[in-house]
């Protein structure tokens, strides 16, 4: 099935099977590796990127549905060599470590931060209860969204 | 610069990668010119825990769209290998005769695509006889039914086969005053790194093969594909793309990475896998799972004298690195930080039909701690004395010089006293009993629980030293080679760091390379929380090496006497002490040299044993039994500090898997030996939402045994945590009569508990 979307601002088109996840097409289509795949149930989150600036978990939904959408993944996000504020927190504040959740992490937590502009810790801990980390423990993760939404 | 980097909170080089597109891990190499037209390896597995197999047949699989080869284990004609850890088990690499757990691999399809593979495994038809699941350690050793013939009453590994003592059972605590017993199950979890087990393999033109590994020890697999592939180790090059973590379970190679190599040669093509997460929770290897029988006995003042345990090692249906670590790391550390006069432990290691133990972040050590440190609360409890308080009046007191404990075990230097002190101040211990005290006067449904561990543990006991090669190249730049192996540690900004303290080169100049065996051959790779103490301290002597060899041509370019040359680390150049004007940078010495380099194997004389103390505060349900931690505060004494920032990162994940296994997470199995939580939706994976946020208490006792004087932090958060938060939690319901909790104290185990008290 054919689509057309716009992923970082620019429009990609693609010929799909209908069962192709939006998370393979990105990954394998178009060779945007940063989404990653961390398991196969939805629970983990590595997948996350934003669909017309919400957050979705990019393996539960289909490349098809996606079809007309903007999409945005992590490489989308950085201006250059000036990164997000949200990008730049995570550096600052040491919140990742081995780096597979971080894509994920970093564009739910823009998300979060976008419908709740002053969370609170629970807020953040809460909000972020959808995307798994394994290294971090997520306390620098929760400093690093706190600190970008102080910004 | 002035001054030195080290014991700076430096932000990582690697990180605007991650942040901006993404690491590279395995399953990312997609524009690797070798694995051009890969092909996508599929495993089939066993879907019964024990069974003897009749026969496969792959006939549909091999009609499935897309499908270009299927392979057994008869295909390769494989034989059985022996166990590394007790040779008289074998097994073959895909099964043939036999399935002992479920997801054990049995045949492999190659395909086009991944999804066409899958499609196709599930057409695979495997007739078996089902025989008795062996699920129960203690019943394994009960049962007639054998695992491995070889293996009577499913014992693999026993501490009285090596020649250790037996346990003397009641007659041990004979002369006590004090008596207090327990049995408690360390259960079986799942390291769940982020990402999963991934390879790709490609035969080049020239006859060698490349195989890339989500690895933590990239020339520990070297051998066993040369092996494997029946070539010399030099037409193999192993390579470690970016790892998303390991936590031990990534040390060891496994048979769906060996085969791949043979699977390509067959089939003339490069070829990728990559397991999904429901595979991985089957088939990566798990951690833990052990059940403790406990004895300890003193006097009624609170001094303890007599201590034992029998642990017996659920070593899964393989003998891997889990059926080791009972004896070799766990009794070794069954004394803690305690000054116990009598010690007996014996461990038994049991294979069952279930997914294969091995190593998990702590690996042994979390158990000896758990067993010691719910001891001493049973002690407290049965002499009603202060648990913080019985552990202070039998603390080993400070000492610097090494201590050998009753078990055998020598420690290289601790202060424990200091560390719990520290720890009781900072989470405000008191402060947070007079809370309790309340709750429970006013007979609150949430009442609070605080929980006490202190411990030790070692680091650094594998591998006797680490080779490290500093090489700086005529544009003045570094590259710094390791046999550790990073996957989230931090180890591309650590060790630029220990280079620049030695050279004065910038940071920002520095690169690191591992885990590729053309150009890092040696090396043990991150394991053990060993990587700084070892690898680093050779980057950090090695590139000491290196500013003396420079110093010598930098005395031939300046004409002076080499004993004259000093280096301005500021300037990163050479000069004749007093005269700065005239120097030698890096670039002018390397470009003299055409590139100048060190290279040495550094070695420690032995392991090290860093400590620390932690409280953990819960609060409990007592109406529903939901736990929730509020507190957390510990104190990791890891020796000298390299960079604050990456230890408070190790300790505050340790903490969280600790907190895991205490609260949420275990593997569980049917009677059948059925998985029941092979994903991320049944298995409890510890999420921000389930934790607060960690306060670090800092202490440095600095160990003699490396140059630096760093011990290991990558596993103690764990290793203290894990009996804080168990504690806590019954703590929160002693006084309506709970003595213990097996972990993880899910809300309907402790809800049982309660009931079962009143």
């Amino acid at each position: 099935m054919k689509i057309t979307v716009t992923v970082n601002g620019k429009t990609r088109e693609g010929d799909v099977e209908a069962r192709t996840l939006l998370v393979q097409w990105v990954r394998e289509s178009l060779g945007l590796t940063g989404t990653n795949i961390g398991c196969d149930t939805s629970s983990c989150g590595a997948c996350t990127v934003h669909v017309d600036g919400e957050s979705v978990k990019s393996c539960t939904m289909l490349a098809v549905q996606a079809d007309g959408c903007s999409v945005t993944t992590i490489e989308g996000l950085a201006n250059g060599d000036t990164l997000h504020p949200m990008q730049q927190a995570f550096m600052d504040n040491h919140g990742l470590q081995c780096g597979y959740c971080t894509p994920g992490m970093v564009m739910a937590a823009i998300s979060l931060l976008q419908e709740n502009p002053s969370p609170t810790e629970e807020d953040v801990r809460i909000g972020l209860e959808g995307n798994l980390c394994r290294c971090t423990g997520y306390h620098n993760i929760v400093k690093s969204v706190l600190a970008a939404a102080g910004k | 610069m002035g001054g030195s980097i080290l014991g700076n909170r430096v932000l990582r080089k690697e990180d605007p990668k991650f942040l901006t597109v993404g690491g590279t891990y395995v399953d990312d190499l997609l524009d690797e010119p070798l694995l051009d037209g890969a092909l996508h390896v599929t495993y089939v597995r066993s879907t019964v825990a024990h069974g003897v197999i009749n026969s496969i047949d792959t006939s549909d699989a091999l009609a499935m769209p897309g499908v270009r080869a299927v392979f057994t284990g008869a295909d390769f004609g494989l034989e059985p290998v022996p166990s590394n850890f007790n040779p008289m088990v074998t097994r073959t690499l895909l099964a043939m005769d036999k399935v002992r757990y479920v997801g054990e691999p049995i045949a492999a399809i190659v395909s086009e695509t991944r999804e066409q593979g899958e499609d196709a495994a599930e057409t695979v038809i495997v007739d078996y006889d089902i025989l008795e699941a062996v699920v129960d350690m203690e019943a394994a050793m009960a049962t007639s039914t054998l695992i491995y013939d070889s293996a009577p009453n499913n014992v693999v590994f026993d501490t009285l086969v090596l020649g250790m003592p037996d346990n003397t059972g009641e007659a041990f605590l004979a002369g006590c005053e004090v008596v207090a017993r327990g049995k408690f199950l360390n259960q079986r979890v799942a390291p769940c790194p982020l990402e999963v087990r991934g390879a790709a393999v490609a035969w080049a033109a020239d006859g060698r093969l490349h195989q890339w590994l989500s690895t933590q020890h990239a020339q520990g697999a070297h051998g066993p594909i040369a092996a494997m592939n029946g070539v010399d180790q030099a037409q193999v090059r192993v390579r470690t793309p970016d790892v998303g973590g390991g936590f031990g379970a990534k040390i060891g190679i496994y048979p769906e990475e060996l085969l791949l190599g043979p699977i390509s040669k067959r089939v003339g093509t490069p070829l990728r896998w990559r397991e999904t997460r429901s595979e991985s929770m089957m088939a990566l290897g798990h951690g833990r799972a052990q059940v403790q029988h406990v004895a300890i006995g003193g006097k009624r003042d609170g001094t303890v004298t007599h201590y034992q345990l029998w642990a017996i090692q659920d070593s899964g249906a393989w003998v891997d690195m889990g059926a080791i670590l009972a004896p070799f790391m766990t009794r070794p550390m069954a004394s803690g930080v305690y000054a116990i006069p009598n010690i007996e432990c014996r461990t038994t290691s049991v294979v069952t039909n279930t997914t294969p133990i091995v190593a998990y972040r702590g690996a042994g050590r979390p158990e000896a701690t758990a067993a010691i440190e719910r001891a001493m609360d049973l002690f407290a409890r049965e002499i009603g004395m202060d648990p913080a308080e019985v552990r202070r009046k039998n603390l080993i007191p400070k000492f610097m010089e090494p201590h050998t404990t009753a078990v055998g075990q020598t420690y290289d230097v601790g202060d424990y006293e200091t560390a719990l002190d520290k720890t009781l101040t900072t989470a405000d211990y008191a402060g947070w009993r007079a809370k309790q005290a309340e709750r429970r006067a006013r007979g609150d449904a949430r009442q609070l629980g605080i929980g006490v561990s202190v411990y030790v543990e070692i680091t650094g006991g594998v591998g006797s030293g680490e080779e490290a090669e500093v090489e700086v190249l005529p544009n003045g730049k570094a590259v710094v080679y390791t046999g550790t192996s990073p996957h989230g540690q931090g180890h591309v900004t650590a060790w630029a760091m220990l280079a620049s303290e030695q050279t004065g080169i910038p940071i920002a100049d520095i690169d690191l390379v591992w885990g590729d065996t053309d150009l890092t051959p040696v090396g043990s790779g991150t394991m053990g929380s060993r990587s700084l103490q070892q690898g680093g301290n050779a980057v950090f002597v090695v590139a000491g090496q290196l500013v003396e060899k420079a110093k010598s041509v930098a005395a031939r370019l300046l004409e002076a006497n080499e004993n004259d040359i000093v280096l301005d680390k500021d300037a990163g150049a050479f000069h004749v002490a007093g005269t700065p004007a005239l120097s030698k940078t890096w670039a002018d010495i390397a470009s003299a040299e055409g590139g100048i380099s060190a290279k040495d194997n550094i070695a420690v004389p032995g392991p090290t044993f860093p400590f620390g103390a932690h409280v953990a505060v819960v609060e409990v349900d007592t109406e529903t039994g939901k736990v929730r931690h509020i507190a957390h505060v510990a104190c990791d004494d890891a020796g000298t500090v390299l960079n604050p920032m990456l230890l408070e990162g190790q300790i505050h994940g340790g903490v969280a898997q600790g907190a895991a296994q205490a609260l949420l997470e275990e593997v569980r199995y049917d009677s059948d030996g059925n998985p029941i939580t092979s994903n991320l939706a049944d298995y409890a994976f510890i999420s921000a939402a389930e934790l607060p946020s960690v306060t670090v208490v800092h202490m440095e006792t600095p160990t003699p045994r490396n140059s630096i004087g760093a011990k290991g932090i990558g596993e103690s958060g764990t290793i203290g945590s894990t009996p804080a938060l168990q504690s806590a939690v019954v703590d929160a319901v002693s006084h309506l009569g709970v003595s213990h909790i097996d972990m993880p104290t899910t809300p309907e185990k402790v809800w049982a508990a309660i009931q079962s008290a009143r």
